[in-house]
């Protein structure tokens, strides 16, 4: 991640406009009866800063950003940057005239009052160039508030231009309103820290746009629970345009030969469907019915009730359908009544079905007496599956695992 | 007092030996452990945020004097060390594999944790045998002598015995016995070449070929049968040939079903972890089981005691006799020294 210089000077620069409110607003009469000795504010005021307390009579908060990048050729000195916060307002004449060369140095040995030194005020010491948003927390209102919600900032820096995204963006004019729609939609508090996480351009989307998405979403008779757990799935769904989202949920709908219902169901178990790549699943679909030999009334079986089918890994689809097919002796309708088999881990399932058999006890057929149902045989944790299924002792089933 | 995380990594210091299963790349074994590793050193909890003071004016109320100015002090934890911000602490466990399995092969693979990985060279240098049990299948050949591979040939094996193929494996241990013999550099007219060979202890002393020091068959039920094999140095592909190789000196051909590790030098399958415990919880108690063994390896590197200027033979004893208790113990305060200060070292790096 590199933040530039212009995004630090930015964040200073929203520093300095809140600190100065701060203290105009508090200290009326203060500022009005003390004044500093000329030499002082010259020095405070001949910088970049100046360019701010000279306007900020007229210039709201949102201007100052555009004048001090405007003043950016002004050389910008850490060091050198102690404002005092308290000048008071400037003799416009004087002040606005003031060459820059023209530096008046005060005297390292002048004495200052303790009212003096406790309002000067010392801007931090921003890098002007970084490689992490370390530096910028504990100054940014946006990136404070973001880890209050549970961002994970470590994550987000690592991703190309997201860093510098961040350190631009207003927490109250462009993020809260944001964080407020996503609540209206019904999104829970704890879900929007990892939905940025992932998706951090949702903070940049304009409302209209997440608004017409969303209203698109309800019109296809998405309830609103289903469309925040949508949402909340997978967080790049609201950055796709409506056509875009249009045309994704009509493919799956013409691919898979479901009713609009069906596709609706499935689409909100598993929104992932939307956003990803969409030659996989087709892919999925061919390698089910070409190599596999599933009619297509057994596919939409499938799909429906384990819709992962469709984004899993085809090697490994193969591999596992291989082994219950071929090494097993499992037909085709049983595969289809329990599709979970084809979401198990391969491992998993070579491993018990060997023991199985190893004991005598690998009767996959529903007429037998000692029928073990597929589902049984890959979605029990392995205590339960030991005791239950294989009625042998853990211990025997780790053994049996070492002679593999 | 060391941190928890200190203490942690003292705890992951050495060697320990894990079962393959079948199908896995190794790779993929050290790179699980390593990730189930890092996530119980992460997840230990880290020192207390460093706290930053904010100073804040007050406003003084209507009080024209300045001397009225108030300024609060509070202190708050910095975000820069909070979690979400700083990311997991530690990136990278040194995690190394002792003698490879293939992923066609399973069985016990040593592994290595921090310190522990100078031990695994020390257990390469010394040559130890490693027992295998191997699969096999008469009547056809394939390209890479697994039963998987593509059929290049096809032949009855109705003519194969268990005479026979005794008789077969009986001439490979010769041919393996005299090459084990040239290669152990003992000149075989002393009394020491002779004490070796009455122990069984000859041992190739650097670089050789593959050596097979016993080989005898375990079942025999045609097509199938089983061989178990003691040897130095060997690949599995080198085990899968001999299999081939076996059913080509029996007039038949053989492939090979199963190639399975069942001891990896001091490390025994009764030890080793199957896949379910690869977890932080399982190795610490597996890596303090083996650091008798581990001290061992280190000590009887042979390189290292070249240096000591001892002869190669009485390091060859070494290893079996008990007399060598004060060295141990010698040992055994430097190891324990040691991990302290590289994982210190470690630490202050991440």
């Amino acid at each position: 991640m590199y933040v530039c210089g212009r995004c630090v000077r930015y964040v200073q620069s929203r520093l300095l406009c809140i600190k100065a409110q701060h203290v105009q607003t508090s200290l009326p009469t203060a500022l009005l009866h003390h004044s500093l000795s000329q030499s002082c504010r010259d020095k405070w005021t001949s910088y970049w800063i100046r360019s701010f307390s000279d306007e900020r009579t007229e210039s709201a908060l949102s201007h100052t950003a555009s004048r001090i990048t405007e003043h950016g050729l002004v050389p910008v000195k850490n060091s050198e940057l102690h404002q005092v916060s308290s000048a008071p307002p400037p003799a416009p004449a004087e002040q606005t005239s003031i060459d820059l060369d023209a530096l008046s140095c005060p005297s390292p040995f002048e004495e200052i009052s303790d009212e003096d030194a406790i309002q000067i005020f010392v801007p931090p010491d921003l890098p002007p160039t970084t490689f992490t948003l370390r530096d910028y927390v504990d100054k940014s209102e946006t990136l404070t508030n973001l880890v209050h919600l549970g961002v994970n900032l470590s994550k987000l820096e690592e991703r190309p231009n997201v860093g510098s995204m961040l350190v631009r963006l207003d927490f109250q004019k462009d993020v809260a309103p944001r964080l407020l729609f996503l609540k209206d939609l019904g999104v829970q508090d704890f879900q929007l820290g990892p939905m940025l996480t992932k998706n951090p351009f949702l903070l940049t989307e304009s409302l209209e746009n997440l608004q017409a998405r969303v209203s698109y979403l309800k019109s296809k008779k998405f309830s609103p629970e289903s469309v925040a757990v949508m949402v909340s799935k997978a967080p790049y769904l609201l950055n796709f345009s409506v056509k875009r989202l249009d045309n994704r949920l009509g493919f799956f709908q013409q691919q898979l030969g479901l009713s609009a219902h069906k596709t609706r169901d499935v689409v909100s178990r598993l929104p992932r469907l939307l956003c990803g790549s969409l030659e996989p699943a087709k892919e999925n679909l061919r390698v089910c019915e070409l190599e596999f030999g599933f009619r297509r009334n057994e596919i939409q079986h499938i799909v429906t009730v384990v819709p992962k089918v469709l984004t899993a890994n085809k090697r490994k689809l193969t591999q596992i359908f291989d082994f219950v097919h071929n090494t097993m002796g499992v037909p085709h309708s049983l595969i289809t009544k329990f599709p979970q088999v084809l979401n198990a881990k391969f491992l998993r399932i070579r491993e018990r079905h060997l023991f199985l058999e190893y004991l005598g006890r690998a009767h996959y057929d529903p007429t037998h007496p000692n029928y073990i149902s597929l589902e049984r045989l890959v979605a029990l944790p392995d205590e339960t599956f030991c005791s239950e299924v294989a009625l042998a002792s853990l211990d025997d089933f780790e053994r049996f695992q070492k002679t593999l | 007092m060391a941190s928890p995380v200190a203490r942690l990594f003292s705890k992951l210091d050495g060697l320990f030996a894990v079962y393959k299963p079948q199908g896995v790349h190794w790779k993929l074994v050290r790179d699980s452990i390593e990730t189930n590793l890092l996530k119980a050193v992460n997840s230990c909890p880290a020192a207390p945020p460093r706290s930053k003071v904010h100073f804040q004016l007050l406003p003084s109320g209507d009080c024209s004097s300045s001397s009225q100015l108030t300024v609060t002090k509070s202190s708050l934890p910095a975000l820069t060390d909070h979690p979400l911000v700083t990311g997991p602490r530690f990136h990278k466990i040194r995690v190394g594999v002792g003698h490879r399995l293939d992923a066609f092969s399973s069985g016990v693979l040593v592994l290595g944790v921090g310190n522990g990985n100078t031990a695994l060279e020390s257990l390469y240098r010394s040559h130890v045998t490693r027992e295998y049990t191997l699969e096999g299948e008469f009547g056809r050949a394939t390209d890479d002598f697994t039963h998987t591979g593509r059929v290049i040939e096809r032949s009855t094996f109705d003519h194969v015995t268990n005479d026979k193929l005794e008789r077969v494996l009986a001439m490979i241990q010769g041919a393996n016995q005299k090459a084990l013999i040239t290669y152990s550099q003992v000149d075989l007219s002393t009394q020491e070449a002779y004490e070796l060979a009455v122990k069984g202890l000859l041992r190739p002393q650097d670089k050789s070929p593959p050596i097979l020091t016993g080989l005898r068959c375990l079942s025999f039920k045609p097509p199938q049968f089983t061989l178990e094999v003691q040897c130095v140095n060997e690949t599995q592909q080198f085990l899968r040939k001999l299999v081939h190789e076996v059913g080509l000196e029996l007039r038949t051909n053989a492939v090979c079903t199963k190639v399975r590790r069942t001891r990896d030098g001091p490390f025994k399958m009764e030890d080793a972890l199957t896949h379910h415990h690869w977890t932080a919880d399982d190795i610490i108690p597996a890596i303090a089981n083996f650091r008798r063994t581990t001290r061992k390896i280190r000590k009887n590197d042979i390189y290292r005691q070249v240096k000591q200027s001892d002869s190669t033979t009485q390091t060859q004893d070494q290893p079996r006799t008990s007399t060598c208790q004060l060295e141990s113990v010698s040992q055994e305060k430097a190891g324990s020294l040691n991990p302290s200060s590289e994982t210190s070292a470690d630490s202050r790096q991440f």
